[in-house]
């Protein structure tokens, strides 16, 4: 049997809410609570739910820009959820996140060859030269090229954005890359073609992706195994192919069910 | 017969940016019966935003109009400003992407929505509270007494949608416009708002027209299509024919490129083309991409208007 890249253990994150009143007693947030998932190596591993049920939250645990309230994270045999993301650079530049919104993410005031370069230079990786190498080898990858070196984030598009913060997440060669919302905001055919980027970088690289998103179609589109979470709980975890031909929980049907219809969709294709 | 409420005869919008003078819409024309919604699709910056503006008057300054829009019967353009004010707040609503850009949040929302009714009719202040407990209730919200005092951050995303949309069907509007209500939203709210807006709809007899670039939401909404490129409407018609037998390349790509599950394992289609900035774009040469040996064949697959345009020349 293949050995989980990521496993998830009970993990369970809470806040402490804002009070509300003077001296009112403190109260608690379960922003996510006993989560267990396995997320094997070269899966698209899919996590659903409404905005506020805990899906980013578990991305930033994983990626340790969180601190674990409660539970493990295991990655490649390792228990990572008590180290902190500075001190350990290996973990580091295996795990990768892509957010909704490059343009919250990017720094508007420099560059794309700046912003490429930074994370090798952070963890001490090649020469000058080679670096500059580097950056365009992945400028390519991403479609983009060594003409988008020298721009700054305002000067591009929307999928253009999001094809730097993909760039930026494959520079330092990750294994496992967390998109939260990565395709959201945009229009449906830039979403198509950055779908079609992420498939192909995935085969090339044997990258594993942990895909968060609300929208359904793209979900099952995309994932191998969809997660479903309500509330800071995971209802159901279910293989995408095996959907229709399984019962789901009550919640999972509704979700599922609000979906707009677009069968259309195979008739003109 | 239905009613016609809306009629839109070649408008034409541009937009002057450091003293040169660009096409933003082109041509555009269609209609909107009573009791009928019509959906307006397109990517971003094809002009969906300034089609809506431009039926409300509120274009930015430095736009320079031409054509007709009329509201039964009535033409709008070149009223004077205060004829469009009294308009947008009698006649004609807007409901935004993004709630809370739309709301106050200083000021209580029953307030906000009462306030609308007290600034255009003639009601008591009992009417006003009354009329606004009614709205409340008919936008689905429970405890109206409750959310009336409440303010925008105790309200749910959802809940604030809603409240939008009753601050725009306040005053009883004959054509609402809904410019991406439900972009901001999760789907299972999404779909709470679209019923509520079709439920609304059926129940006024009111005329909509209905934004997004959301090929999911506008098949659940909308009778009837709009699809827009570059400033110019693409292609329309009824909904249903629209979807399973469109005939315009761009409307056949747009809907190919819509993953689901049936398209698991394939690469899916991307449309080859980005829509052109404003400041790219030259009156006459829609759609505004310039053609070379290398793309002709890819823009003429797409864009089979660009080869009419050679043969005329
Ligand atoms: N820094 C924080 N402080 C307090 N509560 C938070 C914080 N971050 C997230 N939460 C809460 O945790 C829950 C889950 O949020 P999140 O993981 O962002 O959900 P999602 O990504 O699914 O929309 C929400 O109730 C949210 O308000
Ligand atoms: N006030 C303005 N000044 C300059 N350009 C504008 C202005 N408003 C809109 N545009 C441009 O007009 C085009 C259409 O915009 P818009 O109607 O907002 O598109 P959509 O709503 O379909 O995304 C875009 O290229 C946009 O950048
Ligand atoms: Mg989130
Ligand atoms: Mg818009």
């Amino acid at each position: 049997m293949l050995e989980p890249i990521i496993e998830v253990k009970n993990l369970t994150k809470t806040y402490k809410a804002a009070q509300k009143k003077f001296r009112q007693k403190t109260s608690y947030i379960h922003a996510v609570k006993n989560i267990n998932f396995q997320v094997l190596p070269g899966e698209s591993f899919g996590i659903v739910g409404e905005s506020g049920s805990g899906k980013s939250t578990i991305a930033h645990l994983i990626m340790g820009i969180n601190k674990v309230t409660e539970g493990e994270i295991i990655f490649r045999g390792r228990n990572i959820a008590q180290l902190s993301r500075g001190g350990e650079r290996e973990i580091c530049r295996n795990l990768q996140i892509v957010f909704q919104d490059p343009y919250s993410s990017l720094n508007p005031k420099k560059s794309i060859e700046w912003t490429l370069t930074e994370p090798l230079i952070i963890h001490s990786i090649g020469t000058k030269a080679s670096r500059k190498e580097k950056v365009i080898e992945v400028l390519e990858e991403v479609g983009l090229g060594e003409s988008y070196l020298k721009k700054k984030p305002h000067e591009l598009s929307g999928g253009q954005r999001q094809r730097i913060a993909i760039a930026s997440a494959l520079i330092l060669e990750p294994e496992v890359i967390v998109i939260d919302e990565g395709v959201s905001a945009l229009d449906v055919s830039i979403q198509a073609s950055i779908l079609n980027l992420l498939n192909e970088l995935k085969e090339k690289h044997k990258l594993t992706y942990i895909f968060i998103s609300h929208d359904l179609n793209v979900v099952q589109y995309f994932c191998d195994k969809i997660a479903v979470v309500y509330l800071g709980d995971l209802i159901e975890l279910f293989q995408t192919e095996e959907f229709h031909q399984e019962e789901h929980a009550e919640y999972t049907k509704k979700l599922f069910n609000a979906i707009p219809d677009v069968s259309f969709t195979s008739r003109t294709s | 017969m239905a009613k016609l409420m809306l009629e839109v005869n070649n408008l034409n919008v541009s937009i002057k940016v450091k003293q040169k003078v660009y096409p933003a819409l082109e041509d555009i024309t269609f209609k909107v019966n009573e009791n009928q919604v019509v959906g307006v699709v397109g990517e971003s910056g094809s002009g969906k935003s300034l089609t809506a503006q431009s039926i409300l008057g509120i274009l930015p300054a430095n736009t320079e109009v031409t054509g007709s829009i009329k509201l039964e019967n009535d033409e709008l353009i070149n009223k004077s400003s205060k004829a469009w004010q009294k308009l947008r707040s009698n006649e004609v609503s807007l409901i935004f992407q993004e709630p809370m850009t739309a709301l106050n949040p200083l000021m209580k929302v029953g307030k906000q929505i009462s306030e609308v009714l007290r600034k255009h009719t003639n009601y008591s202040n009992n009417e006003c509270y009354r009329k606004t407990i009614d709205i409340l209730k008919e936008v689905g919200l429970k405890r109206p007494e409750s959310i009336y005092h409440s303010y925008t951050h105790e309200l749910s995303g959802g809940m604030r949608q809603r409240i939008v949309i009753a601050i725009a069907l306040v005053n009883n509007p004959k054509l609402i416009i809904a410019d991406e209500p439900t972009t901001a939203l999760d789907v299972t709210i999404q779909a709470q708002i679209i019923d509520l807006l079709k439920d609304i709809m059926k129940k006024r007899n009111g005329a909509m027209l209905f934004i997004s670039h959301d090929w999911g939401v506008i098949s659940q909404v909308c009778d009837y299509v709009l699809v827009m490129y570059a400033g110019k409407i693409v292609e329309q018609g009824p909904m249903e024919n629209l979807i399973s037998n469109p005939q315009h390349p761009y409307t056949k790509g747009l809907l190919k490129a819509i993953p689901d599950f049936k398209k698991r394992g394939e690469a899916l289609y991307s449309i080859p083309l980005r829509v052109p900035a404003l400041t790219e774009r030259r009156k006459g040469n829609w759609p505004y991409i310039e053609i070379t040996e290398e793309n002709k064949q890819v823009v003429a697959d797409i864009f089979p208007e660009i080869l009419q345009r050679e043969t005329k020349e």
